[in-house]
């Protein structure tokens, strides 16, 4: 248990997703503008990725570790979750319609965020046992809706400040990312 | 020759996907934090690039429309599951430096895009310029940000030390934070001397045009409700046209049932004055 909960502060906090890794900038940077749509877009991606590791987990030591195909991992992913993504889009129209209406706009989006193959990759790498990965997908998901939420709130505020002329837009996001990832630094001796 | 020439340079310089388009900036982050692992991203992304490139190009005509993303990502995931195994038979110290990020090859921005919006359409030949052009230009994007971080965090250029020996490194530029500081500074330099960037071209009204090569990930959400809005305006014109067309379709038939009635009227005339004639007989 206790390596449980270890695994998970670690993933969320010591190598967030982000600001650490560097997986899903995309969406980091592009739909953090307002809080509650970085929240939808943050559990989306926890939605995701748990469905996604779980799925090729199974895919992975099921199929290709006995056919000894494991060298097709990249193909296999990449399109499993695709395909993942297009079904838990169309099951949760038809199911949710509240769930679909709040998160449904984000499902396409994530199918190409590096994020969620990112981590099915890493937990086969890792070579770590079911539990072990569902905790640390559900960690570094964690991690990102943290990281974006945060992110969305401090550009709410940035927003009418007197910012110098080069630095509005891009620059200035993308230095506030800087500075959330030295204090991101700061978890590196909690594990 | 000319013109793969140019569609060369136009990946290389006009459309330099790090500096211009601001494309696959996972990796341009990621593996800067020395000149070497930038070079080496650089050149694995342009092998599997250019040559995605041209396999898509020859199989276009085969491909369905409908399916034509799904087939794209399963040629370009089956280039990379190839230079990876090259890289980890000849150049394992490369793998193991870049590790997670060359399998990400596939979901980078860059190369689907240059598959939907340049080889999907055009011949073999131009495909591959292309594709050289724009990985090229990635690898001078990439190689010159890692230069910078490695010169600041590290004082060595490829491993070569090139700062006094007084110079104290600034160890952050090498971590993640440096990455971010760098290129917030590169945008806005890009913003001081107007130079053409995705992040300072003034917002289209559809961003990308529908066109994913120019698109930042994220510009889609905001993308789609635009979408959303024109095509909400489409359809009402469609609807409103097709009211029209009703509306004219009924008064054709109206017209046409007013002939009908006038005439069976003209002919009902006719067939009491028959009638008649036979009551009479």
């Amino acid at each position: 248990m206790k390596e449980m909960i270890l695994v998970l502060i670690a993933s969320a906090l010591v190598n967030n997703v982000v600001l650490s890794q560097f997986l899903g900038l995309c969406p980091f940077l592009g739909v953090s503008k307002k809080t509650k749509t970085a929240a939808s877009m943050g559990a989306a991606v926890i939605f995701v990725i748990m469905i996604a590791s779980a799925v090729t987990y199974g895919i992975h030591y099921g199929i290709l570790v006995t056919l000894k195909m494991e060298y097709m991992q990249t193909i296999v992913f990449i399109l499993v979750i695709a395909a993942l993504v297009q079904l838990v889009e169309m099951l949760l129209k038809k199911i949710s319609p509240p769930l679909y209406q709040a998160l449904g706009v984000y499902l396409p989006l994530i199918t190409t965020n590096c994020a969620v193959l990112g981590v099915a990759i890493n937990n086969i790498g890792n070579g770590s046992s079911f539990g072990e990965s569902m905790v640390n997908s559900l960690g570094t998901s964690v991690g990102f809706l943290i990281a974006i939420v945060i992110m969305a709130g401090i550009r709410e505020r940035l927003e009418g400040n007197d910012i110098p002329k080069p630095f509005r837009g891009m620059p200035i996001v993308l230095i506030t990312a800087g500075l959330m990832a030295i204090a991101f630094c700061g978890f590196a001796g909690v594990v | 020759m000319g013109k793969w020439f140019k569609q060369f340079f136009n990946g290389l310089i006009k459309e330099n996907p790090t500096f211009v388009l601001m494309l696959g900036m996972c990796p341009t982050l990621a593996v800067t934090t020395s000149a070497s692992n930038g070079l080496g991203m650089g050149l694995t992304t342009t092998a599997v690039l250019a040559l995605s490139n041209l396999f898509i190009s020859l199989i276009r005509k085969i491909i369905p429309d409908k399916v034509r993303i799904p087939a794209f990502i399963v040629v370009v995931a089956a280039f990379v599951t190839i230079v990876q195994m090259l890289l980890q038979a000849y150049l394992p110290e490369l793998n193991e430096s870049l590790g997670l990020y060359i399998p990400l090859i596939v979901v980078n921005c860059i190369i689907l895009g240059r598959a939907e919006a340049f080889a999907y359409k055009n011949g073999p030949v131009i495909s591959l310029f292309d594709g050289l052009g724009m990985g090229l230009g990635f690898t001078f994007g990439l190689t010159c940000i890692a230069s910078v971080r490695e010169i600041i965090g590290a004082g060595t250029i490829f491993g070569a030390h090139i700062m006094p020996a007084s110079y104290e490194p600034m160890a952050i530029f090498t971590l993640a934070p440096g990455a971010f500081f760098v290129l917030a500074l590169l945008t806005a330099l890009q913003n001081v001397f107007k130079a053409p960037s995705a992040t300072n071209t003034p917002n289209a009204k559809v961003a990308c045009g529908g066109n994913c090569a120019a698109c930042m990930d994220g510009g889609c959400v905001a993308n789609r409700e635009e979408i959303a809005r024109v095509n909400g305006i489409k359809e009402a014109e469609a609807v409103a046209a097709k009211a029209e067309a009703a509306r004219k379709a009924a008064e054709a038939k109206k017209a046409a049932e007013a002939a009908k009635a006038a005439a069976e009227a003209a002919k009902a005339e006719e067939t009491p004055a028959t009638e008649n004639k036979e009551g009479e007989a």
